[in-house]
């Protein structure tokens, strides 16, 4: 293997690891800051209790997201240095951003948040959950305008020739709000909304059907279920707004998605099948003549371009964009149906009694984790084989000076350090939930802790 | 020699700022770090390990944001260390990542096995850290080979020489003095007083490392010192640089915790400023070729994008500032061991 499949598989690979746990903290975030809230509001020990739990949970995911998010700071340079002298004027101040402004208010409020709890009063101690909560939406937001310029660069021009061509800012704004940053901003957020809400709908259902820490459950249930109703519907929304823009900004991306290989108006939108890239066909398919055409422009008379339309070598490879894309689009469908039917039960009065739909709450923590990154998946390898689209090629991007074996050494020892990083990770996640909320007519003390 | 105050200089110096902010600040929980294993029985590693524990994530922050400033600022730069280190930048990833899985899971089991293990874990890794680190700035000391399209054109092993892991060590050295002084500020009783009688030996060992450093520098890298040839009036730098060290056992002694303390930052921002004036106006020294070298000018961005993060800069530092200082003073006095500790 050489050292562009490599530096590419180490990549996805370490991307893929470190977005399981941002999503949760983004998530968690939400959810604590209103649980918290309730705290403020009704004086109920109880709540704090409560949102002392979640905070634990939390500061598992952040602690995993820090260590693996370090790893993608460097790895521009480690791994894709030409990419970076080329890009660095422009995508470099997006993350030196993303540092200034988020991270250290994450980080510093994190420890309020954990270890305040004696230190600072109750507001205070709020504020600092928020605090830790805006902070780790900033992150996103600068990320997501990093990497919507490289899908739909602005605000730039190139300068210098040949090997000293770069692009360098032309307008700061234009390159924020890039013409895909903000749709998938929201888009992603709404995901982060969605993994932190059902991973507390999962925990919470699991006690509910063991038959404990009830009230605990009941009311964090809840709270998750009227998020995950907002965000699975908002969901919709962004995602739609996002297809539509790629359907602009990137119509090769857009065919892949829904393998359209001769432009055509009146495009069918697929349910599912699987493409045959060589016969340009789509198998085993169901398909909704016209809808894809209708959604792109509300008539069924749009035109949509069609990969053949693209040089060859300009095309991403399309049975993985459409179906990482349609099973995104099917996963955000099964969180809309099982968030609407907890909100019927609910409405009924009877949410607590339906256990075949609290065992679906308990799996379904896998769902909107899966939805995130065949999400991601559909946007980066739909960009292929470009690194920024339509500017530089992936492969022109990498670092000159590293060799095969380096990476190769560095990937076999990312695939056994994650690996025990995420056994880790569900080991303490399981002893965390097994040892459940402190109980609010205890006073917080040592029992049942392992550590003394 | 002459400074204009340019913006690539500003950025030169204020990348250094954020790299001395995080060699004072991780420095130090890196020290407590290097001298875990020298603590003894579970209360007293505990103690150690919530000493650091509020703020050894945000301090290394300001490596991450260190980084992003580089990009942004620097690109080539970023670009030919990171990827010319590659091998050396991998395990210091892989160390970052292990040290912080020993903090967060060390307390998490009651087992002897498993304490022993992570606590192994947390100092090697410590130590470790600061020793690449080291080896690094040693080898931007001495420099390293760079071709004319600014990639760096040697070995991994080219990068270990008995110079760079000379600073390396020094590095261990200093951040070990540093850990053991915030080790007396946060401590009390027995361990306070074992951490005390460490103080006096860690910075035995800091000086005798950094005076072999500066001489081997003085022989074999003059480059670094022409500046202060050229303009003597910059001695007063390494001059207080000495008066800061020579007053740490002083305050030390008078139990004086915090000044002590505040004395043993001073003198990393006056070595690193010392490192800083020796490289100006070059970042990365092309050795040999030294007209393939990085400079200030040659690897920047462009000046409306260094506006553009200057402006950024001082929106977003005061913030970085009041924040940093507010829960150093929320967490200030002793450590105390409660639930929600390590």
């Amino acid at each position: 293997m050489d050292v562009e499949i490599l530096s590419r598989i180490q990549f996805a690979f370490t991307i893929a690891f470190h977005y399981i746990y941002p999503p949760l903290s983004i998530g968690l975030g939400i959810i604590m800051v209103i649980m918290e809230g309730m705290y403020l509001k009704t004086k109920d020990k109880f709540y704090e209790n409560m949102t002392k739990f979640w905070v634990k949970v939390f500061a598992l995911t952040f602690a995993i997201g820090v260590a693996s998010g370090i790893v993608m700071e460097f790895e521009f340079g480690t791994n894709w240095a030409t990419y970076s002298r080329y890009v660095g004027d422009v995508f470099g101040s997006a993350l030196a951003a993303e540092g200034i402004f988020a991270f250290f208010l994450e980080s510093g409020f994190l420890a309020v948040l954990v270890f305040g709890w004696d230190k600072v009063g109750p507001k205070m101690h709020f504020f600092s959950t928020l605090m830790v909560s805006l902070g780790s939406m900033f992150s996103a937001v600068w990320i997501v305008i990093a990497n919507s310029w490289m899908q739909t660069p602005a605000g730039f021009h190139i300068v210098g020739e040949g090997l000293e061509a770069r692009a360098e800012i032309t307008n700061f704004w234009e390159l924020v709000f890039n013409p895909s940053s903000m749709e998938r901003l929201f888009h992603v957020l709404s995901g982060c909304w969605l993994a932190g809400a059902f991973l507390v709908m999962s925990i919470g259902a699991y006690y509910i059907i063991k038959d404990r820490h009830i009230r605990f459950a009941k009311s964090s249930i809840k709270i998750a279920l009227v998020i995950a109703l907002f965000a699975s519907l908002f969901q919709l929304a962004t995602g739609h707004q996002s297809a539509v823009g790629v359907s602009k900004n990137q119509p090769v991306k857009l065919a892949a998605m829904e393998a359209v290989f001769d432009t055509q108006e009146n495009a069918p939108l697929y349910l599912f099948g699987w493409v045959n890239e060589q016969r340009q066909e789509v198998s085993f398919g169901i398909a909704v003549p016209g809808l894809l055409s209708y959604l792109i422009g509300f008539n069924p008379k749009t035109q949509v371009i069609g990969l053949n339309d693209f040089p060859e070598d300009e095309r991403p490879p399309v049975n993985i964009v459409f179906q990482s894309y349609h099973l995104m689009i099917a996963i955000g469908m099964a969180l809309i149906a099982i968030t609407f039917l907890g909100a019927f039960f609910w409405w009924r009065g009877t949410l607590f009694k339906q256990n075949w739909l609290l065992w679906i709450f308990v799996f379904s923590v896998l769902l909107p984790q899966i939805a995130n990154q065949v999400g991601w998946i559909t946007a980066e390898v739909g960009r292929q084989p470009w690194i920024v689209y339509g500017l530089m090629r992936t492969s022109e991007g990498l670092s000159k000076s590293v060799e095969a074996g380096q990476v190769l050494f560095s990937l076999i020892l990312f695939t056994i350090i994650y690996t025990f990083l995420f056994l880790l990770f569900l080991y303490l996640l399981n002893e965390k939930i097994k040892h459940g909320p402190e109980d609010p007519d205890l006073i917080p003390s040592e029992i049942g802790h392992p550590k003394s | 020699m002459e400074i204009t105050f340019d913006l690539n200089t500003i950025w030169f110096f204020l990348i250094g700022v954020l790299l001395a902010g995080y060699a004072i600040l991780d420095g130090f929980d890196l020290g407590v770090g290097a001298l875990h294993l020298l603590v003894k029985g579970n209360t007293e590693r505990r103690l150690m390990l919530n000493s650091i524990g509020p703020v050894w994530d945000g301090n290394e922050v300001w490596l991450v944001t260190g980084g992003g400033a580089l990009f942004a600022a620097f690109p080539h730069v970023y670009a030919t260390v990171f990827s010319g280190f590659y091998s050396a930048f991998m395990l210091l990833l892989f160390m970052l990542i292990f040290r912080a899985v020993a903090i967060e899971f060390r307390s998490k089991r009651p087992m002897q096995w498993w304490r022993n293990f992570w606590d192994t874990a947390f100092s090697i890794s410590s130590i470790l850290i600061a020793l690449l680190m080291g080896v690094a700035l040693g080898n931007i000391i001495t420099g390293i080979p760079l071709g004319p399209d600014k990639e760096f054109a040697g070995s991994f092993w080219g990068l270990i020489n008995p110079y760079t892991v000379l600073v390396g060590i020094t590095t261990v050295a200093l951040f070990m003095m540093h850990g053991a002084i915030y080790g007396v500020m946060k401590t009390e009783g027995e361990l306070q007083k074992k951490l005390r009688s460490w103080v006096n030996n860690t910075i035995i060992f800091f000086v005798i490392c950094y005076i072999t450093t500066t001489m081997a520098t003085l022989i074999y890298f003059p480059h670094m010192v022409e500046h202060f040839k050229n303009a003597p009036v910059l001695f007063i730098v390494a001059l207080l640089n000495m008066l800061a060290i020579a007053n740490i056992p002083r305050e030390i002694h008078h139990g004086k915790d915090f000044l002590a303390f505040l004395s043993s930052c001073a003198s990393i921002a006056a070595l690193l400023l010392i490192f800083a004036l020796g490289l100006f106006p070059t970042i990365v020294y092309s050795n040999p070729n030294p007209e393939y070298s990085l400079t200030i000018y040659n690897a920047s961005s462009s000046q409306k994008t260094l506006n553009i993060m200057l402006i950024i800069a001082l929106i977003g530092v005061p913030f970085v500032l009041a924040y940093t200082i507010s829960i150093y003073w929320i967490f200030r006095g002793k450590v105390k061991l409660n639930n929600m500790s390590y």
